[in-house]
């Protein structure tokens, strides 16, 4: 870099004509396409490119913001959508860029290894004819021979591991020394750790795999596949994979600030599990919280989100006990107003509920009912109850959380506190709220290339920091023997990059030499 | 002292800076509009201030606004001197801010967007002045001085938050690392944003010529604005990837993914690209100049988004403002 006046600069030349062969074309069209011109472009691009996803709901972390997004947008929702807007981070154009990026890379980097090879193996060049031309220059005269000057200067340039060369003499009587080839290497590390670093992000992305389970209180989970809510996996992972590990959530413990400013802010999820690490295996207990998982077999466990679940006793029109169970309610807001769903296909008539569950309880002419405070101080439920056909025999998969109220007949709306029962009009049955307890949800992931990921990127910031802040110079001493038979001594000194510490560097090699008369 | 003692008292010391600041800025502001006198003949244009006699300095260490022969810019002097002062004590005042409101909530101050703020005014005032005991600064100080007014005004009036508890997914030790590397950079970045802004403007004087009439009159000239710009982002582009590491490994901790483009991640890198572009155009022919100057500040730009933009209007992993 080219920073203070008279240092050596890695510029290259502007570009030129093409030539016209055909393989000397092609041999243009790459040194263009590995020049830092290209790469300045192809960053900018990348920068660019990156933003649509910031702002535009992303299918990877916010399916539903997406379908609401595309339907509000009837035009150019769809249009969005095919041209990958809303999976910005998988989409062709974005792969494109980076990989165009990493091309170019590669074509610079690599040849650039060989040289700083060789330039590493080969002693410094030799002193220029005018070293009083160059910007750090003394001179003086040493009582000193030439060489017994020489001799010193080269103790003293060794001494502080700089690479020294003296001159054949048939070349004049001159050392040459240089140092800071370590900012090349620096560089040279630094865009290796960065392929580096997009490797370990493909080889997590093809081999790993993330699920996501609800689990509730007293309830088990086994680490299959037909166990998860959802469950991704690349290319090269398969349900195979899952290490046969197992659990119960005992307890799960939530705090929520009650005073005023923070009013409702978590302060505090804990997972209790009695863990199985496989089968056969004792079982022990574990403690998950928020930023604590536990790892198992390569795989590691995190808490990542927490409801409630209350528990609806419901009969049918014959009296019968058709359901008694703890159902799960997904929060919607910070105060975890809680939508769930209650299918009871067993009963006759067939009943399905779609309910509303609030913590704590209030009601609002134009929010309707919703709730305050995430604690369960004041619950209620708000239950909407359908007959007719639930479609659950139709064979077509269907989510635990909605209601396909399609065809069926509303039976009726009711709020019930715990202990309150509802007679379904037409004697259809009862719907009873009881007790509740908590769930948790638990993201369970596997990335074998976050490893290789952190190592390239302290490998990064080790070669960053040897490429921005190691100097690279050089320093020269000529001796020559004057007519009055002392020694002219000249020492002079060239930055490749910016001046930094080199006058410092002449000035004490001259002052060093002058103080061995 | 009692919990609404140390409120009080931290709120008082911010109140206490900005007053500090204002001051400060006047006197940098007098001191910027001094007249210059020019250098007599055969004295050299600009003089190393700062550095001990006697030691050899390079082209590195000359700055402009010396003191010029005998009486020169005497009454702007006392002026930036007085900023400095001024500035000095402002930082003192705002770092005991800080520090009581880490310890009125009982934790590292970063909990929202308010505490972030004034850290991050300390962070600028901090890379400044420990810049400026290596080399005369007292020229920028007016151009440091108004972004810090301007975050903490934004952080006492929009900002302000009572102090609460962290949320379970900011109780990490990740987190005091990755911010605190976080908010130094937000200080190297403004001070560079500050240098390449006034590199372009002195850079157009120097072209109009009227660089030595013209309001940067009292500026080092376009070429060593350029180099101080590029010396902060060596220094931060570092620290910056380093954040962002950090903040990696703190997202692998709290959700199971290292990386996942919420939006916050998505600014972060976008910053990191921009500097690396940076970076590569003081290296590349045509581009090292005001191009690279420019670009510095879009990644200061790139950083303010991902800071004010992100935190306030977007839905993200990251929203803990408090706002
Ligand atoms: C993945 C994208 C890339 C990133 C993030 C990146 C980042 C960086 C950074 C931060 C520096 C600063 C180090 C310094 O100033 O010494 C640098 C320097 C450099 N980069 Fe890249 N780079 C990338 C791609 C490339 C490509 C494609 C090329 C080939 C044209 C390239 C060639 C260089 C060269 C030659 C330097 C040294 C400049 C000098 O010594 O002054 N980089 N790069």
């Amino acid at each position: 870099m080219a920073d203070s006046t008279g240092t050596l600069t890695t510029t290259e030349p502007s570009p030129s004509l093409p030539p016209l062969s055909s393989t000397g074309f092609a041999r243009w069209m790459w040194r263009q396409f590995t020049s830092m011109r290209t790469a300045l472009i192809l960053l900018f691009l990348l920068a660019f490119v990156s933003i649509p996803g910031s702002i535009l709901p992303q299918r990877g972390t916010n399916p539903i913001l997406v379908e609401q997004w595309i339907a509000d947008a009837p035009t150019w929702g769809p249009l969005l959508d095919t041209w990958g807007f809303f999976d910005v981070y998988a989409a062709p154009w974005f792969a494109a860029v980076y990989l165009l990026l990493f091309i170019s890379l590669i074509g610079c980097v690599v040849p650039r290894v060989g040289v700083h090879w060789r330039t590493m193996r080969m002693p410094p060049p030799p002193a220029p004819r005018h070293l009083g031309r160059l910007p750090e220059h003394q001179k003086f005269t040493s009582q000193q021979s030439e060489s017994a000057v020489l001799e010193s200067a080269r103790d003293y340039l060794a001494s502080r591991r700089w690479r020294v060369r003296i001159s054949d003499p048939d070349e004049g009587a001159w050392i040459a020394a240089e140092k800071g080839y370590l900012r090349e290497t620096g560089n040279l590390v630094f865009h290796l750790a960065l392929i580096g670093i997009l490797i370990a992000v493909a080889v997590g992305g093809l081999f790993g795999w993330r699920g996501n389970v609800i689990v509730k209180e007293g309830s088990g989970f086994s680490n299959t596949l037909t166990q998860y809510d959802a469950w991704g996996g690349g290319r090269f992972s398969g349900p195979e994979d899952l290490p046969p590990f197992a659990f119960t959530l005992q307890d799960f413990r939530v705090e929520f600030d009650r005073t005023e400013a923070q009013l409702g802010s978590p302060r505090l999820f804990e997972a209790d599990i009695e863990l199985q690490r496989e089968p056969g295996a004792p079982l022990v207990n574990e403690r998950i919280e928020v930023n604590y998982p536990v790892s198992i077999a390569g795989a590691k466990v995190f808490l990542v989100g927490h409801g409630y679940a209350p528990q609806f006793t419901v009969t049918d029109s014959q009296g019968r006990v058709v359901l008694d169970d703890w159902v799960v309610f997904l929060p919607q807001d910070g105060n975890l107003t809680s939508t769930g769903v209650i299918k009871v296909p067993d009963a006759v008539p067939e009943v399905g509920i779609q309910g509303l569950y609030l913590p704590t309880t209030a009601l609002d002419e134009v929010r309707g009912p919703f709730s305050i405070f995430p604690e369960a101080d004041d619950p209620s439920v708000f239950l909407s109850a359908w007959t007719g056909d639930l479609g659950m025999d139709s064979g077509n998969p269907q989510s635990i959380y909605t209601l396909e109220t399609e065809g069926m007949e509303q039976l009726g709306l009711r709020a019930l506190i715990p202990g309150q029962t509802w007679e379904l009009p037409d004697g259809a049955g009862t719907i009873t709220l009881g007790n509740y307890i908590r769930w948790a949800s638990f993201q369970i992931a596997f990335d074998p290339g976050k490893e290789a990921a952190l190592a390239a990127s302290v490998l990064a910031i080790l070669g960053l920091l040897g490429s921005l802040f190691i100097r690279r110079r050089r320093v020269w001493v000529r001796v020559h023997t004057a007519d009055d038979g002392t020694t002219l001594v000249e020492v002079a000194g060239l930055a490749r990059t910016e001046a930094g510490e080199l006058p410092v560097e002449v000035a004490d090699l001259a002052a060093d030499l002058k103080g061995k008369q | 002292m009692t919990s609404i003692g140390l409120a009080e008292a931290s709120n008082f010391a911010v109140y206490a800076t900005m007053v500090t600041l204002t001051f400060a800025m006047i006197a940098f502001a007098m001191s910027f509009s001094a007249t210059r006198v020019a250098a007599p003949e055969g004295l050299p244009v600009a003089v190393p201030v700062g550095v001990p006699v006697g030691v050899p300095v390079g082209v590195g260490a000359t700055e402009s606004l010396p003191e010029r022969g005998a009486v020169g810019l005497a009454p702007g002097l006392r002026a930036a001197n007085i900023g400095m002062a001024l500035t000095w004590l402002s930082f003192v005042l705002l770092l005991i801010g800080v520090t009581f409101r880490g310890l009125w909530a009982g934790r590292v101050p970063w909990g929202n967007m308010y505490e972030f703020s004034i850290s991050s005014a300390l962070g600028i005032l901090g890379v400044f002045l420990i810049w400026s005991l290596t080399r005369d600064l007292r020229w920028l100080g007016l151009f440091v001085v108004i972004p810090t007014l301007l975050t903490l005004g934004l952080a006492v009036t929009v900002l302000y938050t009572e102090a609460a508890q962290l949320v379970p997914a900011l109780k990490s030790y990740w987190l005091i690392i990755h911010v605190s590397a976080a908010i130094i950079c937000a200080g190297a970045f403004t001070v560079a944003g500050a240098t390449a802004g006034l590199s372009i403007a002195r850079s157009r004087a120097e072209i109009k010529g009227t660089a030595e009439t013209g309001w940067t009159k009292n500026l080092p000239d376009a070429e060593r604005l350029r180099i101080l710009t590029y010396r902060i982002i060596a220094f931060s582009f570092p620290l910056w990837t380093f954040a962002v590491i950090a903040g990696a490994i703190w997202a692998e901790n709290a959700w199971g993914r290292y990386w996942g483009w919420d939006p916050k991640e998505t600014w972060a890198f976008i910053t990191w690209v921009v500097y690396a572009g940076y970076l590569h155009a003081r290296s590349t022919a045509g581009w090292r100049g005001d191009r690279a100057s420019w670009i510095a500040i879009l990644g200061l730009v790139a950083f303010l988004i991902n800071y004010f933009g992100v935190n306030i209007f977007v839905n993200s992993l990251h929203s803990y403002s408090g706002v």
